[in-house]
């Protein structure tokens, strides 16, 4: 079942913003819980985990180029290359493989 | 102590967001060859950059859309990936100038995102919403216009680009991650299983029916919630780490 493109952006619209605006307005206090913190902590890190691997494989075509690109953005965000650096450099190892091979 | 005007913070933070737009365009128009492979055309991608400004929500609504996930599925993918800029809303909210009119809570509150929070929780003393309007009002128009050039000119460029444009956004996440991993072991370990159980995921043959959005909320629930129990944070640390940054 295929939702008008529309439909999902004002879900998820609404939603971001409560997440944002809710802190703001009704719960004005710190949230104080120590899971809970921890939770929020590790959640962005875990999502944008799960998010990236083995997507980043599979998202060329080629699970090579893909392992490539992977590993180098691994090794200079190790580093502590910039977030742009990060993806750039990623994106133009790919680039050479994918016109090498 | 002197008082700076309204005026003057407006511009003082759209001064400090331009690179902070840049980088933006850069991310967005990769996200924007992915909305249109997604099957958004450029009206409804900007409108969705417009409306979200929030690059791995954004992203992973599109993988909802193009594989018509239900709508409780995009609410609650974007519920737990949108869910850090809860704890940047609190630390906002408690920064906030509060001689200012209520109002501007509802403001400041649509331009939270990791970059913005970051420029308006390192102003000195108390926020003067303003200056965060000034970095929405440069920042948040480099995000849609890259969004809305990623969907008209992705289709323009060689296919080879595109697709070696398709690792930016996973390029961008592996940058985010892995210095606080370096920092923290708790999060380098919660990262390593986070990537063994979603490859692991998708070799169940009995998990394929279920959707990638869905299997994001299961695994980033189920991980984040045992290390927070394991391993929960210590506060004081916490807090010099935040000095730090």
């Amino acid at each position: 079942m295929r939702h008008n493109v529309y439909i999902y952006i004002v879900v998820m619209a609404i939603v971001t913003y409560l997440i944002r605006v809710l802190p703001f307005t009704l719960i004005r206090k710190d949230i104080k819980n120590k899971t809970i913190r921890s939770f929020l902590y590790y959640v962005p890190y875990v999502t944008l985990s799960v998010m990236t691997f083995p997507s980043i494989i599979n998202a060329t075509g080629n699970v090579y180029t893909g392992a490539a690109g992977f590993i180098v953005a691994l090794l200079l965000a190790f580093i502590g290359k910039s977030l742009i650096t990060v993806a750039g450099c990623s994106c133009a190892v790919v680039l050479i493989l994918e016109l090498i091979f | 102590m002197k008082t700076i005007s309204n005026k003057t913070f407006l511009k003082m933070g759209a001064l400090d967001s331009i690179p902070i737009a840049l980088g933006y365009l850069a991310v967005s128009f990769s996200l924007g060859i992915q909305a249109k492979q997604a099957g958004l055309d450029a009206l409804a991608a900007t409108i969705m950059s417009l409306t979200n400004v929030t690059s791995a929500g954004e992203f992973a609504a599109l993988g909802i859309i193009s594989e018509g996930g239900t709508l409780a599925t995009m609410a609650c993918s974007q519920f737990i990936i949108n869910l850090r800029y809860m704890l940047m809303s609190c630390s906002l909210s408690q920064k906030i100038d509060n001689e200012k009119p209520f109002f501007h809570r509802f403001g400041v509150a649509f331009g939270v995102t990791d970059e913005i929070f970051g420029i308006s929780y390192a102003v000195k003393g108390r926020l003067n919403p303003f200056y965060t309007y000034g970095a929405m009002l440069v920042a948040i128009p480099g995000w849609c216009l890259g969004t809305c050039l990623g969907v008209i000119f992705g289709n323009l460029l060689p296919e080879v680009i595109v697709t070696s444009l398709g690792v930016a956004l996973y390029g961008m996440f592996i940058a985010i991650i892995i210095p606080p991993s370096k920092k923290d072991r708790c999060v380098a370990a919660a990262v390593i299983l986070a990537m063994i159980c979603s490859i692991g995921w998708d070799y169940i043959p009995a998990f394929h029916a279920i959707s990638g959005g869905t299997k994001i909320i299961i695994l980033t629930v189920v991980i984040s919630l045992a290390f927070a129990i394991l391993f929960p944070r210590n506060e004081e640390e916490e807090e010099s780490k935040e000095a730090e940054s």
